[in-house]
């Protein structure tokens, strides 16, 4: 039994933590969510490109580093601890994933490099309204050479060069790559719970795309590039719980009220017990989605949902509870509990709520019963 | 990362399945329940014969030292035979106690000659020993043991009483946790000692359960005489001797009872939904439900993967193994009351003949309250996470200081 990440992943890990808490951290959270005209921190972007994470899992022939997903996985939890205002996920779970997924090789060749060096900012384009999302619902049409319709919202829209877009192509879905830097194309910034991450509502007007992958195999695609993308994000959610959940520790400690730490009370105690449980289960779920994400197990699709769905509950737990334990100062727009409460709502809705997941959930264990 | 054994352990696993194909039936299915088919007596009578056999083999004391009859292994392989041995019927419930909290207690604190009286005894089955600690008044607060043990000459004389002690109305022998001295503090006053169960003035009283069964007992002592050379530690030391045993009962109460949530699954696809239409597995609030137990429930599974891997690599587990028993005896709960409910009025019919999975829902339903106590209740287990684990300071303590005689009882 050998359920863990490997000396060297951990050792990358803790290198990943010292780098961000050096260069990232609430301080330059803030200087993203204080300015609304900021969609992401330029500082940190171009230092996380030369510490080639952008590139970590991108083939060594496509410029990037070539190590594995779990490598990627280390990353996504610091980060996601550190709440790190760039666009990370965006260019690198979804956009790059999608590439490497999809993509032809002049596809590839073209785009994974630029990913890799810092110069091509990619996002994930699937939703156009409330509610979640189906082939059937798909709106934007694609026409072998054009794009036209909407995209509202998309994360990281705003300052991304490059998109993968779900389109309608003829009876079918398609995934298309979309070069944002063109008159065929309109950006409006959105207000958001999240605003250390830029958001976009797209516009495309017969707007220059290329397919990628097969015609017709977009909504597999699109759910294939969700399923990796989701074990990252839960990674970035337990990243975000733990470090939760270690302030409140903090807090706990060193809060007095009846002379005495507010630790040693109970109701304070059962609670940080309580999103404890929920991070090690959590965290034992994603470790899962990591070895399958790794190993392209077929146990992907059931791992992918189960870690996005204890993910998700633990990240919104312990973000809560977290401004609980703090009591009134914990309410304060100056102390950080916020911003973990701000993301933990983000990456729970974003490339699909709880309640979808654990649908799917639901679905993978038939699916899986049947087979 | 992986699932597989290493070389070794894989070599181990194969040894531990082939005993197990030669001395027990595989189980019908992977959540066949216990064996009740045979009488209690009988029971027994395969129970010793088995562990006899798992002794020889030498898949009894797998962690133990050589000299004390064991193979002298790091935890990993012991782990490894009970997962194999959770394939079979294997009749092994009645020595769980015994090999895994009392007599490791015994071979912690005693001399020679008391180890070579004990031990290889209980590793072959011929003795069975229980855990003689809680009390009426004395259960999230065991170290509060009211029992009486007074020095007589080389003897002490034990008076008081005992409870929810497991597998008492078959042990011949237990640890027994007493108070020497009632002058000083409640943890500083304690005494452990071996008690042979067969003696003059120990009666066993079954305890029936609000579940309807009677696993567990009440056992009184009156002028119950134990030499003092059966004394496990110093006396007052009682404490520290119990804290040994007391480590090893969340690993040994944390598996997961009842039907879980592939039954439920295959359950739901016979019932109506609430709303008329369709079957409960196409109903939306549900399949939520449902998704949540799968988390759990595979959380659960994995965070025991964690832990065997750090025993593979030959580190302590980590904290993970201490939230088995808050998740499953909660959820078990949950289960057993979504399926009930789920039935609408029919859900209160428990009779095996009528009820789905011959009631095990219902059994679920009225064990799982007493799941939630035993072995520590929820919320002792969430102040030994908050304080062991997370570092948090104890509570605020008014016993500190204090006689035992003089502490406020409430009666």
């Amino acid at each position: 039994m050998n359920f863990d990440f490997s000396d060297d992943q951990k050792a990358l890990k803790d290198e990943a933590r010292r780098f961000l808490s050096d260069k990232a951290g609430a301080k330059v959270t803030r200087r993203v969510l204080d300015d609304a005209k900021v969609s992401y921190d330029e500082d940190l972007w171009r230092a996380v490109a030369e510490m080639g994470w952008l590139g970590a899992a991108i083939p060594e022939e496509h410029g990037g580093l070539g190590l594995g997903r779990l490598e990627l996985c280390v990353l996504a939890e610091e980060l996601g601890r550190a709440v790190a205002p760039i666009p990370f996920s965006s260019t690198v779970y979804f956009f790059a994933e999608a590439v490497m997924l999809a993509g032809s090789d002049a596809q590839k060749k073209g785009v994974l490099p630029k990913v890799a060096a810092g110069e091509v900012i990619g996002c994930f384009a699937v939703s156009e309204g409330p509610g979640a999302p189906s082939a059937a619902s798909i709106q934007a049409k694609f026409d072998g050479s054009t794009l036209t319709g909407a995209k509202i919202p998309v994360t990281d829209g705003d300052c991304a060069t490059h998109a993968v877009v779900v389109a309608r192509e003829g009876s079918g879905v398609s995934l298309v790559l979309v070069d944002l830097n063109q008159s065929g194309v309109t950006r409006t910034t959105l207000k958001t719970l999240d605003p250390t991450r830029g958001h976009a509502k797209l516009e495309f007007k017969g707007a220059k795309a290329e397919r990628l992958g097969a015609a017709g195999q977009g909504w597999e695609l699109a759910e294939a590039v969700l399923d990796r993308a989701a074990v990252l994000l839960a990674f970035e959610q337990v990243g975000g719980s733990q470090a939760c959940l270690e302030m409140s520790l903090d807090y706990a400690k060193s809060r007095y009220a009846f002379s005495r730490q507010i630790g040693s009370f109970q109701a304070i105690k059962h609670k940080l017990a309580d999103m404890y449980v929920a991070i090690e289960v959590a965290r034992s779920n994603v470790y899962y989605g990591a070895w399958a994400l790794s190993t392209e197990a077929a146990e992907l699709p059931f791992a992918a949902a189960a870690s996005r769905a204890a993910a998700s509950d633990a990240y919104y737990l312990c973000s809560k509870e977290n401004i609980q334990t703090h009591g009134g100062i914990g309410f304060t727009w100056e102390m950080d509990c916020h911003l973990f409460f701000r993301r933990a709502k983000l990456l729970a809705v974003q490339a699909g709520a709880p309640a979808v997941w654990k649908e799917k959930l639901v679905k993978r264990l038939e699916q899986r019963n049947a087979a | 990362m992986d699932f597989n054994d290493t070389p070794e352990e894989a070599k181990f696993r194969a040894e531990a399945r082939a005993f197990l194909e030669a001395n027990c039936k595989p189980k019908a299915a992977e959540n066949d329940r216990m064996n009740r088919s045979l009488k209690p007596d009988e029971y027994m009578k395969a129970a010793k014969a088995y562990q006899k056999k798992k002794a020889e083999a030498g898949f009894a004391g797998i962690t133990w030292a050589k000299e004390q009859g064991g193979r002298g292994l790091p935890p990993i392989y012991s782990v490894i035979f009970n997962q194999e041995e959770a394939k079979f019927d294997a009749p092994s419930g009645v020595f769980a106690i015994g090999l895994g909290m009392c007599v490791p207690t015994v071979i912690a604190f005693s001399d020679e000659a008391t180890k070579d009286r004990y031990v290889a005894k209980a590793l072959r089955g011929e003795e069975i020993w229980c855990q003689l600690f809680s009390e009426p008044g004395a259960g999230s607060d065991v170290a509060a043991s009211k029992t009486k043990a007074v020095r007589d000459g080389d003897d002490w004389i034990i008076n008081g009483q005992k409870v929810w002690t497991t597998g008492a109305q078959f042990s011949d022998y237990g640890i027994l946790l007493v108070r020497t001295n009632p002058d000083v503090e409640k943890h500083k006053g304690l005494t452990m000692f071996i008690v042979d169960m067969k003696q003059k003035g120990v009666d066993v009283r079954p305890i029936h359960q609000m579940s309807g069964g009677r696993d567990f007992n009440e056992v009184y002592f009156t002028d119950v005489r134990i030499p003092d050379s059966s004394r496990l530690g110093d006396p007052g030391m009682g404490w520290n001797v119990a804290l040994v045993t007391l480590m090893n009962e969340r690993l040994a109460v944390g598996g997961s009872y009842g039907p879980d949530y592939k039954e439920i699954f295959e359950f739901a696809k016979g019932i109506n939904s609430p709303s008329g239409e369709g079957s409960l597995i196409q109903d939306e609030s549900f399949r939520q439900k449902l998704a949540d137990w799968i988390v759990r429930a595979e959380g659960y599974k994995l965070a025991k993967f964690r832990t065997m891997t750090a025993l593979s690599k030959g580190q302590t587990p980590g904290p993970e193994s201490s939230i088995g028993k808050v998740i499953n005896a909660n959820q078990m709960m949950d289960i057993g009351n979504t399926a009930i409910e789920a039935q609408d009025h029919y859900g209160i019919i428990n009779d095996p003949e009528l009820a789905a999975l011959e009631g095990a829902f219902h059994q679920s339903y009225m064990f799982a309250p007493g799941l939630r106590i035993a072995g520590g209740t929820d919320e002792i287990l969430k102040n030994i996470i908050a304080e062991r684990v997370l570092g948090l300071p104890q509570d605020v303590r008014v016993d500190k200081g204090v006689a035992f005689k003089d502490l406020p009882t409430g009666r």
